[in-house]
């Protein structure tokens, strides 16, 4: 930079301030801005990487909000679909990736925060009490009302929630009354099982209003139970660890 | 010491890659494999998978610890794993070569027995897997993030060097 040829002495000390202007510009961006081109930073240079994992407090969200965007949600779960079953398989897979990331964010957030992240659930027992109790208490403030052991299937198990929130502001009219709009968070579930290595053979929700009928007298007419049905492999490994602990 | 740390998916297919040397007993950083067995790391470190898969019903723990060696080139290999079945492995080789040739050898070997006894190494590693993980779980929480993806977010890999520097 600085060897320049004396008679050409106007044209570099015009030049160089305008490159320096340049390259500082550069250089402010690259640091404040993007460190690689096509990433971009949110206004406040906040990246997910500064936000705290363990903040809950704040974090619940108004039914109203929840309520607008789940029906919007299954509005475009509706769309070309051919009947109730293939509505409820995209609620499903709506479902499904929310259940993979809950898993590893409820098993951080240990009851201390000092200590290491929670043991993984490596039993079925367990790991249906990790969603019927810290799945169900962050999603809808409370647990689940059962959890139960199929007696005719050794394979499934049900867990019941008398009174779905996702189902609180749903009415499904009578040409779909098989329709389950739980099959949402029976999607959860299965991304949770899938997620801590127990594969299912499909988690679904059903309808099983007490006292049915045309009156629907009983005391939880919306009363929904999950079937979750483990695959075989499942069993399998179940057997051995049982053996051996 | 030189460290080649991988995070593998359910799939068992690599979704980040990271290669680094310690910053203790004034290392600098960077890795220093022999470069004869250099390409040997991801074959080794992916070799563990089987004894992983045994290991990680035994118990709930996350931190596995010491999960294989490799004694031809000296090499252990450290295991985490994440909820989601998301494996991380740390390959640890001690570079005796670059120890040697390194002047300030005397100060550093004189200090080694009481810094890098095995507990105290254990410790390191479980610390720098568990600031990992706070990261790693930061990322899957992006709605755009699907499972088995590879990571390739240079905040993550700045933050996943930043904990090697702080723990190793």
């Amino acid at each position: 930079m600085n060897p320049a040829p004396p008679a050409h002495a106007h044209a570099p000390s015009l030049k160089t301030p305008l490159t320096t202007a340049q390259q500082q510009q550069q250089l402010a961006a690259g640091r404040n801005v993007s460190p690689s081109p096509g990433l971009r930073y949110p206004s406040n240079k906040k990246t997910i990487y500064d936000r705290n994992l363990s903040r809950s407090k704040n974090a619940e969200l108004s039914r109203a909000a929840f309520g607008y965007l789940f029906v919007e949600m299954i509005g475009y779960a509706q769309r070309r679909v051919r009947g109730v079953a293939d509505l409820e398989k995209r609620l499903n897979a709506q479902g499904y990736p929310l259940g993979l990331k809950l898993l590893d964010l409820l098993l951080t957030r240990s009851p201390l925060p000092s200590t290491s992240p929670s043991l993984r659930p490596t039993r079925i027992l367990p790991l249906l009490q990790f969603i019927t109790t810290t799945l169900w208490k962050h999603l809808f403030g409370r647990p689940a009302d059962a959890l139960e052991r199929s007696a005719a299937n050794a394979d499934e198990y049900m867990i019941s929630d008398n009174e779905p929130l996702v189902n609180t502001y749903i009415s499904v009219p009578r040409e779909m009354s098989q329709l389950n709009c739980a099959a949402y968070v029976a999607g959860v579930i299965e991304g949770v099982c899938d997620g801590a290595g127990f594969a299912t053979r499909g988690v679904s929700a059903h309808w099983v209003g007490e006292g049915g009928g045309e009156g629907g007298k009983g005391m939880w007419p919306g009363k929904t139970v999950f079937l979750i049905r483990f695959a075989d492999e499942v069993l399998e490994r179940e057997e051995i660890l049982g053996k051996n602990g | 010491m030189s460290y080649y740390f991988v995070i593998i998916g359910t799939k068992d297919n690599p979704l980040f890659e990271h290669e680094f040397g310690t910053y203790r007993q004034g290392g600098d950083g960077i890795s220093r494999f022999r470069e004869d067995t250099r390409h040997m790391n991801q074959f080794v470190a992916h070799a563990s998978l089987d004894i992983l898969e045994e290991v990680q019903w035994a118990g709930g723990q996350m931190y596995l610890k010491t999960i294989d060696r490799y004694p031809p080139t000296g090499s252990t290999i450290s295991a985490f794993i994440t909820a989601a079945n998301a494996k991380f492995l740390l390959l640890h080789q001690p570079n005796n070569i670059s120890t040697t040739s390194n002047p300030s050898s005397l100060t550093a070997n004189r200090n080694a027995p009481t810094s890098t006894t095995p507990a105290a190494t254990d410790e390191a590693i479980k610390n720098f897997f568990n600031d990992v993980y706070d990261s790693w779980v930061k990322t899957i929480m992006n709605p755009f993030w699907r499972v088995d993806t590879p990571v390739r977010s240079p905040v993550f890999r700045s933050r996943v060097a930043a904990s090697a520097k702080k723990y190793l």
